[in-house]
């Protein structure tokens, strides 16, 4: 079936995509929080039991190391995701702290539920999950099966994360596809995916950024200001909270050091369907992701920037990035040129950065 | 509703159809003050979704989405309001000996699936692809520009023109000539140089007939065929979307778009005719006898009515009466609309259903067309008609209660003047002949039926106004296109009458829900208000594109 097809699903029905490949770790003891108050750049004793945050954690140079979505499924018990393995890492950092880390990555299983109809279907079957906000979550049952149900998801759209004993994954999974008969349910894959996070605005590890970690160099590093993150650290000032990378990045505002900006990226239609045009080249506008690097540039041909996600948006309806520019061209509307190939040439046409997500409606967090 | 909050506006657009609805969007954006005014009590004209059955939505007339221009999707910041076009990502064919062809979107698979069929046919459909998108790539500018006038001796009209002679030169010699084989040759001939499978040329021709009087194997078949290739989602020409909430969906965008540059729109609001003074146009009056006054009045309906009806005939040129009079119209399509209980069933198929995400052509070869438009030909429906159908509710399940359908389906022919009956006769067995051809193909259809809708060419010049329910306003036949649409020396949206312009499916470049028209008229009425501040709309550099 059709990636696009699959896209739609998210974006007018709903779609079911299997996230249990990701790495999961419960975090736990009497300490949890302050450990991971210590760890996480962002606040986590700002997340209450029954809600979720998304965060991010960093090295004591201020980069980025990875993110991910913590669960506090009570008040000494959390469930953090993250993209790569950082068992290792997280349990070098435990200190004295009475907290106990725990690799379930193999023992639960995540189902990805997303879009507009998904709390509808959701609700039939657990009608205690449909009042729950965005980042919100409640332990229920789905056709008998413990889970918990959590408002989060990587596609921008309405829709929910079912956590559940790996066991029952197979039947929880058989019991949404089974509600979901007559909504236009389908499963999706990887690319429908992307497409639904890119239009989100929303961050892939080795493709937006890398971990600092495993980067080569500073040029391959970012801080969580450059990425956008900056209204994570809005209390940074006031909080009086140790955590790894605060002080580079007290400086990083302080003295407004960050080499870049990530920004939303949206091409100049006319222009770009005019130079494919001119080339006698019917003007592409395929949805498939393109995670190669796209040089933006000033007018004057003065780099300026790179987009590291390209697409074209079927509901946008245009040719969108996620890019990172220099601070001083990243203010809304400011036009630059992104350098695309045609008929083998390299060519610049227009863009102007737009404000991230490209695409966020109201039914996300209503 | 019903009643301007005004008696005075810059701009009054007569019926909010989808080219009102443009044409009203562009007027109000440019800063007039706008009124669009609709005689029924919905905007959308012959693009509205209806719920005819309790939780059933009817695309009651026109159905999915291909030729809308692609710009004005951006200017009028569609996006901002809704728009979204949903992917139709098959094609299905079903045969009459229980075979099919189902196309999708692995082009690896398509292949392997015309192979089925004929492996020749299977490179050919390559070739035919590609020859016709260079054809509609080369054609494509003309229906973003107004048409220069063939007969007009103004030097701008003479640069038009000699621009487009320039144009078609630099085609590539294969290019310009398959092109002038469309637009003035048959469909089956075209589709004899590639094919030899019936079923390919059944389905590929099918879209040479729709809203035309004419069977594959007449003379301007090719042109039509065009037409509908030349449409494009995403950059796909040909290729077609159905719009969310169907194409009611669409022009509810649109209409909100409209007002959020300020236009006004008023609804179940009938009107009279069109107010002229000294030869120029000075407002509207509608049927209640409310008059409104307006420098510009711009008709969105149909040529017979924008110059038989609403204005005097006396008041223009005899030559222009004559050529509206003799415009050909002859609508042939109908719609059978069904609420059905579940998906048909297609034996070969067995229990699937992915097959129906986009539309199922019953059209299996040019015989089987020809032989219905056979039928036409004599003043009579077809006994076994073509029928293109669509159930949306696979691809938008907002459209029918869970597991329940909607199909629409698009009639041809069913001629709009029957010999020795009339359509309130005979509605029912139309329907009946539709439901039986059904169920030769999908055995139990008739089982499934909750509720149908019949809708005849009569039925669309009475509820939406086409006249002798033409779907396109006005046939695609070469006379009555480009130089000629709808009336030589009338091409450009203007009128005789001062102040009275035309921007329905009517005018260059035609029908299908392409805004073209609309949009066109917007331009050419703004260049004529303030040439210095609109003139040459098509060559201005666009603004950031925020």
């Amino acid at each position: 079936m059709s990636e696009k097809f699959e896209y739609f699903a998210i974006r007018n029905a709903a779609g079911m995509f299997d996230s249990s490949p990701l790495y999961k770790y419960r975090i736990s003891g009497r300490d949890a929080e302050k450990y991971l108050a210590g760890v996480l750049a962002r606040d986590v004793r700002r997340c209450r039991p029954g809600r979720a945050q998304y965060t991010l954690w960093c090295d004591d140079r201020g980069f980025v190391v990875e993110d991910g979505v913590v669960l506090r499924l009570s008040q000494d018990e959390f469930l953090l995701t993250s993209a790569e393995p950082n068992l290792a890492y997280f349990q070098n950092l435990i200190g004295y702290d009475l907290v106990e880390i725990e690799e379930v990555t193999d023992d639960v299983a995540t189902l990805a539920f997303q879009g507009p109809r998904s709390r509808l279907i959701l609700s039939e079957l657990a009608p205690e999950m449909s009042e729950i906000g965005y980042f919100h979550l409640v332990p229920t049952k789905l056709g008998g099966s413990p889970v918990t149900i959590s408002r989060t998801g990587f596609t921008g759209d309405l829709g929910y994360e079912i956590w559940v004993s790996s066991d029952d994954a197979v039947a929880v999974w058989d019991t949404v596809a089974e509600a979901g008969q007559g909504h236009g349910v389908i499963p999706f894959g990887q690319i429908a995916l992307l497409m639904a996070r890119i239009e989100a605005g929303l961050l892939l590890l080795n493709t937006d950024f890398e971990s600092s970690r495993f980067a080569w160099n500073d040029d391959h590093r970012s801080t969580p200001i450059e990425l956008g993150f900056g209204w994570m650290f809005r209390h940074i000032e006031t909080e009086n909270r140790p955590f790894i990378g605060r002080h580079a990045i007290r400086r990083e505002l302080a003295d407004a050091t960050s080499r870049w900006k990530l920004v939303g990226l949206v091409v100049d239609w006319k222009e770009y369907d005019h130079k494919y045009n001119t080339a006698g080249l019917v003007p592409p506008k395929d949805h498939t992701p393109v995670t190669e690097e796209f040089m933006v540039y000033t007018d004057d041909y003065t780099r300026v920037g790179y987009a590291t996600s390209f697409m074209y948006s079927p509901i946008v309806q245009r040719h969108i990035a996620i890019a990172r520019v220099r601070p001083e061209q990243s203010a809304i509307g400011t036009r630059v040129n992104l350098e695309v190939t045609i008929n083998h040439r390299y060519e610049l046409v227009g863009a102007h950065v737009a404000r991230l997500p490209h695409f966020n409606p109201e039914r996300k967090t209503a | 509703m019903g009643t301007p909050t005004q008696r005075r506006y810059d701009a009054v657009v007569i019926g909010a159809g989808h080219n009102g609805l443009v044409n009203g969007a562009y007027l109000a954006k440019a800063g007039l003050k706008t009124l669009i005014i609709e005689r029924r009590h919905l905007v959308g004209g012959a693009a509205i979704t209806e719920e005819l059955h309790p939780g059933f939505w009817f695309t009651t007339f026109s159905y999915a989405l291909s030729l809308l221009r692609p710009d004005i999707i951006h200017e009028l910041e569609l996006t901002k309001h809704g728009f979204m076009p949903l992917l139709m990502p098959s094609t299905f064919a079903p045969m009459e000996n229980g075979d099919y062809v189902l196309l999708g979107q692995d082009r690896n698979e398509n292949i392997k699936e015309i192979a089925r069929h004929s492996r020749h046919d299977a490179d050919a459909f390559e070739q035919y692809e590609h020859d016709i998108t260079m054809v509609c790539q080369a054609l494509k500018p003309l229906l973003d520009q107004v048409p220069p006038n063939l007969f007009s001796k103004d030097p701008e009209e003479l640069v038009a023109m000699s621009a487009l002679a320039q144009h078609l030169r630099d085609l590539e010699p294969r290019v310009l000539h398959n092109a002038v084989r469309l637009l003035t040759g048959s469909a089956a001939d075209f589709l004899d140089d590639y094919f030899e499978s019936d079923i390919l040329k059944g389905y590929l021709s099918s879209s040479s007939i729709i809203g035309t009087k004419v069977g594959p194997r007449s003379q301007g078949s090719g042109l039509v065929l065009l037409y509908h290739n030349i449409g494009e989602h995403d950059g796909v020409f040909g290729s077609w979307a159905f719009h969310k909430g169907g194409n009611g969906g669409f022009t509810k965008v649109l209409a909100k778009a409209a007002q959020a540059f300020g236009a006004e729109i008023i609804l179940e609001a009938p009107v009279g005719n069109v107010i002229t003074s000294n030869g120029k146009a000075t407002g509207v009056a509608l049927e209640d006898g409310t008059e409104i006054e307006a420098g510009v009045v711009v008709s969105a309906i149909d040529p017979r009515r924008t110059f038989l009806q609403l204005v005097d005939p006396r008041e223009l040129p005899n030559d222009l009466v004559e050529n509206i009079q003799r415009f050909r119209f002859q609508g042939t399509s109908a719609k059978v609309n069904f609420a059905l209980d579940g998906l048909p069933k297609y034996p070969a198929l067995g229990d699937r259903g992915d097959q129906y995400r986009g539309f199922t052509n019953i059209g299996p070869s040019i015989d089987y067309l020809e032989r219905a438009y056979d039928d036409a030909k004599y003043g009579w429906y077809s006994s076994r008609p073509y029928i293109d159908a669509a159930i949306q509710s696979t691809i938008d399940p907002d459209m029918a209660p869970p597991g329940k359908h909607v199909m629409s389906c698009f009639i041809q022919y069913a001629p709009y003047h029957l010999k020795q009956s009339d359509w309130d006769t005979e509605r029912n067995n139309l329907g009946d002949t539709v439901q039986k051809t059904l169920e030769s193909f999908f055995p139990g259809f008739s089982d499934l039926v909750l509720h149908r809708e019949v809708v005849t060419p009569l039925d669309i010049e009475r509820v939406v106004g086409l006249s002798e329910g033409n779907i396109f306003a006005g046939e695609f036949l070469a006379p009555q296109m480009f130089f000629f649409r709808p009336a030589p020396g009338w091409n450009q949206y203007r009128t005789p009458i001062d102040g009275y312009y035309q921007c329905g499916s009517g005018t260059h470049p035609g029908g299908c829900v392409m805004g073209a028209p609309g949009k066109l008229a917007s331009q050419q009425i703004l260049k004529d208000l303030d040439p210095s501040r609109f003139g040459n709309p098509g060559l201005q550099s666009p603004p950031a594109d925020a």
